[in-house]
């Protein structure tokens, strides 16, 4: 698993708002669990989230861990997320099976990878099929690609879940995160 | 190892559920799925059928949700060792509430009784104990099994995993009820939630 995207901003001025336009459609939602692994793209957002009391991060070490997780969050009573990249969606496949049988409802926010100037073409295969994966095991996709449009994207999907009853991913594009710059002999962490 | 795996698993079982209260019990798919509803159908069961790997953590999400109930995940060797990541997540949330009782056969008993890879030396309570777990054991003698019915009807001090070395013998596939929105909605209800 390869989840590097750009770093997280350390303070919001000049840099993207839409992770905590995120967070607070996720306050506003009631959402008590909070799934992760970890992401660049959605390392603000995570970070966000573990600061929130109303919140509970749970870090996994593979993202169908998640599904489970948050179909064990629903049986108790809590509204759950889970927030991976596209090359996690592939690991999900058959844990999403427990979704569709028992018609959980499922919000998963996904930060695509492999597609808007991907420079590593190992992400490119999962990438290029998140979309088709997630809808052929029983899952509906909205994208948001525009900053602008992030926080309607994800009120409607959360309301198509926890009012709706759907399985529902946000996909949030790659152009939406930008694409990982990869500087050849650069520091890596 | 032969000598440890004498536990009767139905037996075992029933001895955990006998005096059960509010626990609510989620099943591995397969053998703990029969074992559980061999002794008998509740509506704070939830039986998987599928998802192999997620019992755990689907037993997490409910400990997190509900901390003053007790869960207990009921499963076996082969979907644990597939999803053994779930120790440390649970390892880290901590939750007092919830035990995973591994009903280990050293068998894939579904699939024609291949041996698993607890039959060659892994050791899921060891596994469980390096990721941070620190209330786990084996357990091979049925007087250690009446001692951990005592606990996991209780919220504890933080997570157990116990493994239960149980013996090779085939058992009745017990037809647990496979209609997963049926036994979702049902759940909730007995916790008081509402249906959707």
């Amino acid at each position: 698993m390869n989840h590097a995207h750009p770093k997280p901003p350390e303070a919001s001025a000049g840099l993207p708002q839409w992770p905590d336009r995120i967070f607070d459609v996720l306050t506003a939602s009631r959402i008590k669990q909070v799934a992760y692994v970890p992401d660049g793209g959605h390392a603000r957002l995570i970070e966000s989230c573990r600061q929130a009391p109303a919140m509970r991060t749970i870090g996994l070490t593979t993202e169908e861990e998640g599904i489970a997780l948050c179909a064990g969050a629903w049986l108790g009573g809590d509204r759950s997320v889970l927030l991976m990249q596209s090359s996690g969606v592939g690991n999900c496949i058959n844990m999403l099976s427990l979704i569709q049988v028992c018609k959980f409802p499922l919000l998963t926010l996904v930060t695509m990878r492999g597609e808007w100037g991907e420079f590593n073409p190992w992400q490119i295969p999962m990438g290029s099929t998140t979309e088709t994966a997630l809808n052929t095991a029983g899952i509906g996709t909205v994208r948001a690609d525009a900053p602008d449009a992030v926080e309607d994207v994800v009120h409607h999907a959360a309301s198509m879940a926890f009012d709706g009853g759907a399985a529902v991913a946000v996909l949030l594009s790659q152009k939406l995160i930008g694409a990982k710059v990869f500087v050849p002999g650069g520091t890596a962490i | 190892m032969s000598a440890e795996k004498s536990l009767d698993r139905r037996d075992a079982v029933l001895r955990l559920l006998a005096d059960r209260g509010e626990t609510v019990v989620v099943t591995g798919l397969g053998s703990p799925t029969y074992d559980v509803a061999a002794a008998g159908d509740h509506d704070r069961n939830f039986y998987l059928w599928g998802a192999m790997g997620g019992a755990a953590m689907t037993g997490l999400g409910i400990a997190l949700a509900q901390p003053d109930v007790p869960v207990l995940v009921v499963t076996g060797d082969g979907e644990m060792l597939m999803g053994m990541g779930s120790f440390a997540a649970i390892a880290k949330q901590a939750p007092a509430n919830l035990t995973v009782v591994v009903i280990d056969n050293e068998l894939y008993g579904e699939t024609g009784a291949q041996e698993t890879h607890t039959a060659s030396g892994a050791d899921l309570a060891a596994i469980a104990k390096a990721c941070g777990v620190k209330n786990t054991c084996t357990i091979t003698d049925m007087e250690r099994v009446d001692a951990l019915a005592q606990d996991v009807h209780k919220v504890g001090a933080g997570p157990r995993i116990a493994v239960l070395k149980v013996a090779r013998t085939s058992t009745k596939k017990t037809l647990a009820i496979r209609e997963g929105a049926y036994i979702k909605a049902r759940l909730r209800m007995a916790l008081g939630l509402s249906v959707d």
